[in-house]
């Protein structure tokens, strides 16, 4: 029997989480309420991932986390532990080192104005890319892809045409389409 | 600083007990796309969470003995790119597709989205229409009631999120001469709310000239999910033909009574019901199948 007071459950809050942030492991103190968008900026010294909105809206949070994006902003800091997690910062060795193939093509296209929404659009289309390298891309299925990255400079067309550069397999080039 | 405790359970008799354990103060967490948003503004607060999106058995879409059984934490990408589903449940598959942005379908789970209780959440709608049964369990023991019976008013639910957890929905496997769709009408295609939203389940006649049985959900017309009872009744024993769809959707037309709000007037709602009614139908049964 039970008395009132016994805990009858095992799992224990954690006190730190373990994961793996752009190839390297980092095991942390849990800092309770923390959102990963915070541990990663203020803590990890990560400014890749942007605070735009912080309710799900912009994508400028965005990181990929076990091989998908999501928004930073609303991922318990918690939920990392034991994830592998890629922020813009883990493609490459920034400007001097060589660029991931979708920066460089984001830079030749001139996807680039004030750079806010870069990197969570950069790695919005990773994901869409590692997703479909057999598949022919058309424009339409890139701004599916790219629909919660929100852009207020560029008016979205270049950025477009720097991701369908990097599809290996390209759809009709003109096919166009409500998305 | 959101909450103060943050558990994975390991499993479903976990999850009953942290909640029991806390009386109260702890909430069930699964995707958060609506928690953590609900946080940031105040409009909720929580002093531990109870994360179940580790829970094997909460994340499945299976179809065994005459009835398909989807997860609660099964996210909308999943359903919505679940060939299953996009072949034998175009409602739900289409209808979760339009959810928020690739973010957070990525994320967000049915559970949450019918937890949530707003009269139009997509995956709501879908369950709605495919007169999906909820199943879970309290800390009386483990119940199962219409899906319809959970929602009270937009944002609040039957179920206590602090005690008591949904496990699934189930729904009949699917016979040869069920249809669905799902029809959407909002400002943009990727984030943004639906100004109106339907979703449609039908059972051919024998002959498939005609409809056996219908289930209508519309949202948002009425504080919770609106069955459109009196469109289905009518259905009932129809033929299809131009003329009785365009009866139909003028009766869907005078049965819903939508209020003016930020998403769309009244009365723009209520023209929407009546095209929709009918391109959900067509979309269901294809246009080839409508006789004039
Ligand atoms: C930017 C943005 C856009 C959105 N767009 C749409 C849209 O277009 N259409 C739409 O329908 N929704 C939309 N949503 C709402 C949201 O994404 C969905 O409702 C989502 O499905 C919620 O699921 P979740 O797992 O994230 O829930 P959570 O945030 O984890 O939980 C929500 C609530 O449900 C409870 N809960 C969750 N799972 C269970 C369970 N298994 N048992 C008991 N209680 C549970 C929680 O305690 C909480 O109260 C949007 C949200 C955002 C942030
Ligand atoms: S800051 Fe996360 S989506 Fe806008
Ligand atoms: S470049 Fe400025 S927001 Fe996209």
């Amino acid at each position: 029997m039970c008395t009132q007071n016994e805990i009858m459950f095992t799992a224990e809050a954690k006190e730190s989480i373990t994961f793996t942030l752009n190839n390297k492991e980092y095991t942390v103190p849990v800092v309770p309420g923390e959102r990963l968008l915070d541990m990663l900026r203020n803590r990890l010294g990560l400014s890749g991932p942007k605070e735009g909105c912080g309710a799900g809206e912009c994508g400028a949070c965005t990181v990929i986390f076990n091989g998908i994006n999501l928004n930073s902003c609303l991922i318990p800091a918690e939920r990392a532990d034991g994830a592998v997690i890629t922020t813009i910062e883990g493609l490459s060795e920034g400007i001097e080192g060589d660029l991931d193939p979708v920066q460089q093509s984001f830079l030749d296209h001139g996807a680039v104005q004030c750079g806010y929404c870069t990197p969570g659009m950069v790695l919005s289309a990773k994901v869409f890319l590692d997703h479909n390298k057999s598949t022919p891309v058309t424009r339409p299925m890139i701004k599916e892809a790219l629909s919660g990255n929100l852009c207020r400079c560029t008016g979205y067309q270049k950025i477009v045409d720097a991701v369908y550069a990097c599809a290996p397999v390209k759809g009709d080039p003109e096919e166009e389409g409500e998305v | 600083m959101y909450w103060e405790k943050y558990y994975f359970a390991q499993s479903i008799e976990e999850t009953l007990e942290l909640l029991k354990h806390y009386e109260g103060d702890a909430r069930i967490m699964a995707g958060g796309t609506d928690l953590m948003v609900q946080f940031k503004y105040n409009y909720l607060s929580a002093k531990v969470m109870v994360d179940i999106g580790r829970i094997k058995e909460l994340n499945h879409i299976r179809q065994e003995n005459g009835h398909v059984s989807i997860g609660a934490t099964t996210t909308h990408t999943a359903l919505a790119t679940s060939p299953y589903l996009q072949k034998h449940f175009q409602v739900l598959a289409s209808g979760v597709r339009t959810i928020g942005s690739p973010q957070i379908r990525n994320a967000g789970t049915i559970g949450g989205n019918v937890a949530n209780a707003q009269p139009a959440a997509d995956g709501s709608i879908a369950l709605v229409a495919l007169g999906a049964t909820i199943c879970g369990i309290s800390p009386d023991g483990p119940f199962s009631r219409p899906i319809e019976s959970t929602f009270l008013n937009p944002g609040e639910c039957a179920l206590n999120s602090t005690a008591e957890l949904i496990t699934s929905f189930t729904f009949p496997a699917p016979g040869p001469r069920d249809r669905s769709a799902f029809v959407r009408h909002s400002r943009r295609a990727a984030l943004a709310l639906p100004i109106m939203n339907m979703g449609l389940w039908l059972r051919l006649n024998e002959e498939e000239d005609g409809i056996e049985d219908a289930r209508i959900a519309i949202g948002p017309m009425a504080r919770v999910p609106f069955r459109a009872k009196k469109t289905e009744a009518f259905l009932r024993g129809a033929k299809l033909s131009e003329a009785v769809l365009d009866e139909a959707g003028e009766l869907t037309f005078e049965e819903v009574s939508p209020r003016d709000s930020f998403r769309g007037s009244a009365a723009y709602k209520k023209e929407l019901v009546r095209v929709y009614l009918k391109r959900a139908v067509l979309e269901a049964v294809g246009e080839r199948s409508v006789g004039k």
